[in-house]
């Protein structure tokens, strides 16, 4: 594999995350149809507000997503690829580090909302909406902790060269990081609108 | 299990790395065409216990009553009989017909064919097939719980799959395990969907453009985006069952639902819910198992005929059509659920409109060993019974496609027949067409053509009698899941069973033959050579069984589409893709 011309390769890591990205937004239109059926199905489905620390949270996870692409290393341009210096990107890997604090303190940030709601006595099974509320938050909650761990990868191997191969693996965790920032603003617009 | 390699391996490996967790695809294939003959076989044996009972229900089975405390005495009860329904449909569909053509073979061939080394992703190719390794002995363990496997059905129709053990023996523990063993393998496919899919776009060899494919190549390419989007959606479905089952949820089970004599503790959910989120994967599915089926046969036909295929662009664009398609007809499946009967009509006329891309691949397949010098192979006789059995199951699907004649028609043996041509026997035979074509490919030995060509002519025969009276039964009211016909108008229908389950020994049996050549074939048949069949796509390149790398270090550079037969090339009646010679006039706007 490695004879071809990098230059000239496509990169089946972006491939592999667009695809992901396709499964994952299918996944959650099935999880969002099942929400509509449900709450058109019985006049069971209780309104409840949503815990405030939520907003906290988005903004914490769009954060993440612009530390994420303010630093260069993530979006090389294609003729940097194969000669990114080694210690610019050692350097600039250092706002990696901020985004991988801040998608913790968003799962946190998560947590505690869980917190809020259950102490409202609103638990997965006490109501539809509740049981939406807990399965959607914790769906994402988990693509995004595979996220974390991408990141984390990928983070080691760029400190370890920046190799074109590091730095394509980068961009394309950073892409999928984009995205898990742009599902939580539909889970969460969603949320609003229906709950 | 592997096939031997030859000098150019990766660096030396261990076992472990070698044989068990290995990253060749080729290995992985194997490993997945091996898990889907364990599949199949116990599958089979399932539908066995389940004919025998049929044909003589109050005889015990001899042994069963050892096996299976369920059925006292060897004598299967109603519940174990669906409980055997409901497993041989969850195995077959999932760890035969999803595994074998798409994972199993595609695996293999795949990246020969479009001049790769690998899978886009190696690992999680080896993760894929584990997970659905994993997937399997899950739901396996189902036989091996208290009360036994689940009856729910391979749909799991809610709510029944959702109150647990009130619902029926092994609807407690039996059916938390199929959940959980099909959320497994949801994941497994997603993976390998998702390696398929970036393969296929990013590691084509150089000149391997869209146009030049092969036909099984594109197959696989559009089963596999199938695929992502149907386990996309059955995976959610999953897990919002698995929590009703858990953890208290409403998401399927109704208000004042008794089962049992016990009010069961949910209220508000949907049933109608389950179905529209399983049929969303679940007809798709059938297009997963017979997709690749489809390309196979259009791949072989033009190496068995010496003719290109006829019409070559039109087969592909009628498979994504058809692709297409299988996303909105789900609802057929539902005309008797109590569904608004404008839905009915809406879903209706989708359902009849894919017959046509379906009715167009026939008849181009037809057309094209119209005036051919047909070579006879065992992998050209499978593609014949192929298209026979497609057909015959295919026109059956006209009558069911209609909300009114279904409502006749509807949990009658007639689907049973119906969907058994056309999903099982269908796609069982493009497996077997593959498996006769490719085998030279994977071993470097050739299968034994007699023995072949009398598994075929037995198979054959012996679908036809399983599966055509069923069509019978099902237009003179048979219906379906009963364990035993002793309603009045329906005694007279037990002769014919009867016969069906003398068949369906008959053609169990026959496969032994196959089974014999499978295994005898790979240590001690005729050594392959590289072409065995002169065809002209690039898995025909390289050696036999190729090496780890595919072609020996070289990177293959593709002139020609695949479809170059019946020209004057210089190895005779055809030209190989990689072949530099100039292409013929035909196919110079390509």
């Amino acid at each position: 594999m490695n004879s071809l011309s990098l230059e000239s390769r496509p990169e089946p890591a972006r491939t592999g995350v667009w695809v992901g990205i396709a499964a994952i937004s299918m996944s959650f239109a099935a999880y969002t149809s099942a929400l509509i059926v449900r709450q058109g199905a019985n006049p069971d489905w209780v309104h409840f507000r949503l815990p405030p620390i939520l907003f906290l949270n988005t903004l914490v996870v769009l954060a993440s997503s612009v530390t994420l692409y303010v630093a260069p290393v993530g979006r090389p341009r294609e003729s940097q690829l194969a000669e990114l210096p080694a210690v610019r990107a050692r350097r600039e890997i250092n706002w990696l580090y901020v985004t991988l604090g801040l998608g913790l303190l968003f799962l946190l940030g998560q947590v505690i909302a869980w917190r809020d709601l259950s102490s409202q006595g609103f638990t997965l099974a006490s109501s539809p909406s509740s049981s939406f509320f807990y399965l959607l938050t914790a769906a994402h909650g988990l693509h995004l902790l595979g996220g974390l761990g991408g990141l984390l990868y990928v983070a080691h191997r760029v400190a370890r060269s920046s190799e074109s191969q590091a730095l394509r693996a980068y961009r394309a965790a950073s892409l999928y990081w984009h995205f898990m920032a742009a599902l939580w603003v539909y889970i969460f617009v969603l949320l609003a609108v229906r709950i | 299990m592997t096939s031997p390699h030859s000098s150019h391996d990766a660096p030396r490996q261990s076992f472990l790395r070698k044989y068990v967790f290995s990253l060749d695809h080729k290995v992985i294939g194997l490993q997945y065409l091996d898990l889907s003959l364990v599949a199949v076989t116990t599958g089979m044996i399932l539908s066995w216990l389940m004919r025998m009972h049929l044909g003589w229900p109050t005889k015990a089975i001899p042994g069963l009553g050892a096996v299976a405390p369920e059925a006292t005495g060897g004598i299967i009860t109603p519940e174990y009989y669906l409980s055997l329904m409901t497993m041989h449909g969850t195995i077959m569909v999932f760890f035969v017909l999803t595994t074998a053509p798409f994972a199993g073979l595609g695996n293999f061939i795949l990246q020969l064919q479009i001049g790769a080394e690998d899978m886009a992703f190696p690992r999680f190719n080896m993760m894929s097939f584990w997970v659905t390794f994993v997937a399997f002995l899950v739901l396996l363990a189902a036989f091996f719980v208290p009360e036994g496997p689940p009856l729910s059905g391979w749909t799991a129709y809610a709510p029944l799959s959702a109150v647990g053990k009130d619902a029926g023996p092994g609807q407690g523990w039996g059916q938390t395990l199929w959940v959980i063993s099909i959320a497994i393998f949801c994941i497994a496919q997603l993976l390998g969907s998702l390696n398929f899919i970036a393969t296929t776009l990013d590691l084509r060899t150089k000149g391997m453009s869209l146009a030049r494919m092969p036909f099984s190549t594109w197959a696989w390419f559009i089963t596999s985006v199938i695929g992502l989007i149907a386990f996309s959606v059955l995976l959610p479905a999953c897990i919002l069952l698995l929590l009703d089952r858990v953890a208290g949820t409403s998401f399927f089970v109704p208000s004042g639902l008794v089962i049992s004599d016990r009010l069961q503790p949910h209220a508000g959910g949907s049933p109608l819910l389950w179905q529209h989120l399983f049929w969303f994967f679940g007809h798709p599915e059938v297009y997963i198992a017979i997709l690749p089926g489809f390309g196979i046969i259009s791949h072989i036909l033009p190496a068995v005929t010496r003719k290109p295929l006829l019409g070559p662009r039109v087969v592909i664009a009628c498979m994504i059509a058809i692709a297409f398609l299988s996303y909105t007809v789900w609802g057929h499946h539902m005309f008797m659920s109590g569904m608004n009967p404008l839905s009915a009509t809406v879903f209706s006329v989708p359902t009849l409109i894919i017959t046509i891309p379906a009715a167009i691949m026939t008849l181009l397949w037809i057309g094209t060993l119209y005036g051919a010098r047909m070579r006879f192979t065992t992998a050209a006789l499978f593609c014949l019974g192929f298209i026979s059995v497609f057909v015959s199951g295919g026109i059956s699907g006209f009558f069911l496609a209609q909300p009114a004649i279904d409502s006749y028609l509807h949990g009658t043996y007639f689907v049973v027949g119906h969907f058994h041509f056309v999903m099982g026997v269908a796609s069982m035979f493009g497996i077997f067409a593959g498996t006769y074509f490719w085998f030279p490919k994977m071993f470097g030995r050739m299968m034994n053509e007699t023995l072949g060509k009398w598994h075929f002519i037995l198979t054959f025969v012996g679908v036809y009698c399983i599966f055509m009276p069923m069509h019978y039964l099902g237009l003179a009211g048979n219906v379906r899941r009963y364990s035993a016909f002793t309603v009045d108008y329906m005694k007279g229908s037990v002769p014919l069973h009867r016969f069906i389950t003398v068949a369906a020994l008959f053609t169990g049996a026959v496969q032994l033959i196959f089974f014999y050549n499978l295994f005898r074939s790979r240590f001690r048949g005729q050594i392959a050579p590289t072409n065995p069949w002169e065809a002209s796509s690039l898995e025909w390149t390289t050696s036999s069984p190729p090496p780890h790398d595919n072609f020996g270090g070289q990177h293959p550079v593709v002139y020609h589409g695949p479809n170059e037969y019946g020209v004057a090339g210089k190895d005779g009646d055809y030209i190989m893709q990689n072949s530099p010679e100039s292409e013929p006039a035909s196919e110079s706007a390509a």
